[in-house]
C-alpha cells in the first residue's frame, strides 16, 4: 500500500498560482465572489501564501504553496465527533460530506488552517457550471459541511481503473494530483513516500527538506525544499 | 404534623397575584424569542454565511454563549449541591432560586451548540457514529448528564412544595390545580417520605458536585485539546470552572434581588444571605485574578512566538479595549464595590454582579476569538477578523430572553423559596426556626 506524499521545491516555485487554479477546476470549489472572499470565505484547497521575515527594507519573502498536509497524526481527525473526517489506508485524509455535522471543531484544530467551511450553498456562474468536473468524488458539496484538499482522490481511482482496464499492474507513478501536473515551475513532486526508490522519498530525505510546524508532532506528508 | 412555615403566605403570594405586568413581560420576552427563532430559521435556510463567522474565525458568539450559559448554570449546583455537601445551612432559602437559573440556562447552553452547527438536522450522527475521542462527545455526554440530573434534583426538591400548592392553593384556576395534582405524584407528606427525600438529595448532591467540576472542565477542553496558541494550556480547565462559578454566583445575587423586590420577599431573603454571597464572591474574584495572573505571566515570561502574537493582541492589539475593560471595570471595580460598599447594601451588590456577568461574557469572548484570528499560518499574513452579524445578535438576545422568560414564568406558578426546606416544622422532624430556618437534615449533619 503506498503512502502518498508531496514535495514542493521552493526554489522552483515562482508563485504563479497555476496550482491553485488547476485545483479549483479539478475539485469544483465554488466561486465565492469578491465580498465573500474579502471576509475570508473563499474556498481554495490550495493557496500560495507569502511569508515575510525581517523588517522592511531588509526582508526575505518566501512564497509557500499550501495544500492539506495530510498529516500522519492529524489534529483534525482526533477531534471529529462523528468520524466524518478520516485517514484512508493510503494515508490520505478525507471528509465524508454526508456525515459531517458542521461543528467546525476540526477547522479550529488544524494548525495549518487548511479546512474550509461551506458558509452558503456553493455557486458558480453559468459559464463555469458547464465545465464542472463530473467525477462523483467532487460533486458540489452541500452547505454547512467542511471540505479540503484530497490529493485529488478521484484521480487515484481513475488511474487504478485505467491500469486495470489495460491489464497492467497499477504503479505509483500512474497518478498525480492536478496541482502537481499543472505546476509551471515543475516545483511539485508526488509519489509513494514508503518506496525508498521513489523521487519523493529521496527528496523528502534531502538536507533541504523541512515540514511546516514540525514541532507540533502532526507529521505532515507534504515536504518543502528550502529556498536558496 | 403538617408543614408549618411562618412565611408560607409571603412565599405563596406571587402565585396568587399574576397581573397585567406579568403578561406584558412574558409577551415582550416572547417577541424577542420569536425574533431569535426567526433568525435561526433564516440561518438554517441560507447557511451560516449570514453570520459574521469566516475563516479563520470559525467560531463566534454562539460558542461564546455556549460557554457562558453553561457557566451561568453552575450557580444552582454550586449553591444547592456544593453548599449542601459542605453543610452550609444558610443556603436553604436560596437553593431553588439558584437551581432555577441552572435549569433554565442549560437549554440555551446546549442549544447554542445546535445553533452553531452547519447541519443541525444531523445531530443524531452523534449517536450513530459518535466517537469518544472527540471533545464534542465529551461535552455532549457531560452536559446531557448534567441537564438530566439537574432536572431530577430540582424536581425532587420541588416535590413537597408542589404537594403543598396542591393542598393549600384552593383559589387558583382549575387547570392549575390539576397541574399540581399531577406533578405532585401523590406526595403524602409522610415523615418516611421526607426522610427518604433528604437521603436522596444528599446523595445526589455529592454526584452533582463532581459533575459540576467535570462539566465546565470538559467545556474548556473543547479549546484546550487543540494545539492552538492561547488555548493549549492545562490551566484552561480550572480557569473556566472558576469563571463559571463566579458568574453563576453573581447571577444568583441578581436573581435574588429582583425576586425580593418584585415579590416582596424581604423577610425571607434577608440581608444576611446577601452578605454571605458577598463573601463568596470576593473569594471567587480573588481566585479569578490569581488564575489570570498565573496564566498570562507564564505565557508572557516564556514569550514563545505564536503565543505572544495572541497575547499582544489582547494586551495592546485589536482586543486590548475589550481585554482591559473586562479586567479593570468588570473585576477590579466589583472587587472594590464588594469590599467597601457591598455589605448590607443590595443595590451596590447587584450593580457589581451585573458588571461581573457582562465581564464574564467578555472573558469568554476574549479567550475564544483572539486565538482564532491568529492561527499559526495566518498571523504571518496579518490575521483574521470577526464581528458578530445581525442574526447572531438576535439569537443571543433571544437566548437571554428565553432564560428570563422561563424564570419569570416559573416563579408565578411555583414557590421560588423552598417552603419545606425553610419550614419550622416538617412531618417527623423537630426544627429550630432561627435565625435562618432550615430543615435539620438539609444541613447535612
Ligand atoms: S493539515 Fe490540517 S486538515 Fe490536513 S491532515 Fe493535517 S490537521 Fe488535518
Ligand atoms: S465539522 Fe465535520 S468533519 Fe469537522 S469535526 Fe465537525 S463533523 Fe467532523
Amino acid at each position: 500500500m503506498p503512502r502518498w506524499g508531496m514535495v514542493i521545491d521552493l526554489d522552483k516555485c515562482f508563485a504563479c498560482q497555476s496550482c491553485t487554479a488547476a485545483c479549483r477546476m479539478e475539485n469544483n470549489t465554488p466561486v465565492a465572489g469578491q465580498d465573500q472572499a474579502e471576509m475570508g470565505r473563499a474556498i481554495l484547497w490550495n493557496e500560495v501564501l507569502p511569508f515575510v521575515e525581517g523588517e522592511y527594507p531588509n526582508i526575505v519573502e518566501t512564497m509557500i504553496p499550501r495544500p492539506c498536509m495530510h498529516c500522519d497524526n492529524p489534529a483534525c481527525i482526533k477531534v471529529c465527533p462523528v468520524q466524518a473526517t478520516f485517514k484512508n489506508e493510503e494515508g490520505v485524509v478525507l471528509v465524508d460530506y454526508d456525515r459531517c455535522i458542521g461543528c467546525r471543531l476540526c477547522t479550529v484544530a488544524c494548525p495549518y488552517t487548511v479546512r474550509y467551511f461551506n458558509w452558503y450553498q456553493p455557486e458558480w456562474p453559468e459559464a463555469l457550471k458547464e465545465h464542472l468536473n463530473p467525477e462523483p468524488e467532487v460533486k458540489p458539496r452541500p452547505k454547512g459541511v467542511v471540505e479540503k484538499c484530497t490529493f485529488c482522490t478521484q484521480r487515484l481511482r481513475k488511474a487504478r481503473e485505467e491500469a486495470e482496464a489495460a491489464g497492467r499492474v497499477f504503479n505509483a507513478t500512474d497518478y498525480i494530483p492536478a496541482c502537481v501536473q499543472t505546476c509551471t515551475g515543475h516545483a511539485r513532486y508526488f509519489g509513494d513516500l514508503d518506496d525508498p526508490n521513489s523521487l519523493v522519498s529521496k527528496l523528502a530525505h534531502s538536507p533541504r527538506a523541512f515540514r511546516l510546524f514540525e514541532e507540533l508532532g502532526t507529521q505532515p506528508k507534504v515536504y518543502y525544499l528550502k529556498q536558496g | 404534623m403538617p408543614i408549618t412555615n411562618r412565611h408560607e403566605q409571603t412565599i405563596l403570594a406571587p402565585i396568587r397575584r399574576v397581573g397585567m405586568g406579568d403578561y406584558l413581560l412574558w409577551g415582550s420576552l416572547l417577541v424577542l424569542m420569536l425574533a431569535g427563532l426567526g433568525a435561526w430559521i433564516w440561518q438554517y435556510i441560507e447557511g451560516l454565511g449570514i453570520t459574521g463567522m469566516n475563516r479563520p474565525v470559525y467560531w463566534g458568539v454562539y460558542i461564546t454563549n455556549f460557554v457562558f450559559f453553561i457557566g451561568l448554570a453552575h450557580s444552582g449546583t454550586f449553591i444547592s449541591a456544593i453548599l449542601r455537601v459542605a453543610g452550609q445551612s444558610w443556603r436553604a432559602p436560596l437553593t431553588r432560586a439558584a437551581e432555577a437559573i441552572t435549569l433554565f440556562s442549560l437549554p440555551f447552553g446546549a442549544g447554542s451548540i445546535l445553533i452553531d452547527m452547519g447541519h443541525p438536522e444531523r445531530i443524531l450522527n452523534l449517536i450513530f457514529y459518535g466517537r469518544f475521542q472527540s471533545p464534542i462527545m465529551w461535552d455532549v455526554t457531560a452536559v446531557g448528564l448534567y441537564m438530566l440530573s439537574s432536572i431530577v434534583f430540582f424536581y425532587l426538591s420541588l416535590l413537597p412544595d408542589i404537594a403543598l400548592c396542591r393542598d393549600r392553593l384552593t383559589d387558583v384556576p382549575n387547570w392549575q390545580k390539576r397541574m399540581y395534582k399531577v406533578l405532585a405524584l401523590g406526595w403524602k407528606d409522610s415523615p418516611e417520605q421526607y426522610h427518604r427525600l433528604e437521603k436522596v438529595l444528599d446523595g445526589m448532591a455529592v454526584f452533582m458536585t463532581m459533575l459540576v467540576v467535570t462539566v465546565h472542565t470538559v467545556v474548556s477542553w473543547l479549546f484546550g485539546m487543540t494545539v492552538q496558541p492561547g488555548w493549549h494550556t492545562a490551566l484552561i480547565g480550572p480557569f473556566f470552572l472558576l469563571g463559571a462559578i463566579l458568574s453563576g454566583t453573581a447571577a444568583v445575587v441578581i436573581a435574588l434581588a429582583l425576586l425580593r423586590k418584585v415579590y416582596h420577599l424581604e423577610e425571607v431573603l434577608h440581608n444576611g444571605l446577601f452578605n454571605s454571597l458577598r463573601k463568596l464572591l470576593i473569594t471567587f474574584i480573588l481566585g479569578w485574578l490569581y488564575m489570570m495572573i498565573a496564566e498570562h505571566l507564564t505565557i508572557g515570561y516564556a514569550s514563545m512566538h505564536e503565543e505572544m502574537v495572541v497575547l499582544n493582541d489582547k494586551f495592546s492589539g485589536t482586543y486590548s479595549l475589550v481585554f482591559w475593560n473586562m479586567t479593570v471595570l468588570v473585576f477590579f471595580v466589583p472587587l472594590l464595590i464588594f469590599i467597601f460598599k457591598g455589605k448590607n447594601n443590595v443595590g451596590w451588590m447587584v450593580f457589581a454582579s451585573v458588571l461581573i456577568n457582562i465581564g464574564m461574557w467578555m472573558e469568554r469572548y476574549i479567550v475564544i476569538i483572539p486565538t482564532e484570528t491568529s492561527p499559526r499560518l495566518f498571523h504571518e499574513m496579518g490575521g483574521g477578523s470577526y464581528l458578530p452579524a445581525l442574526p447572531e445578535v438576535l439569537i443571543t438576545i433571544a437566548c437571554f430572553a428565553g432564560l428570563v422568560f422561563l424564570y419569570a414564568l416559573f416563579t408565578r406558578f411555583f414557590p421560588i423559596i423552598p417552603i419545606w426546606e425553610t419550614a419550622e416544622s416538617l412531618p417527623g422532624h423537630a426544627h429550630n426556626a432561627e435565625p435562618a430556618p432550615v430543615s435539620s437534615t438539609a444541613t447535612g449533619d
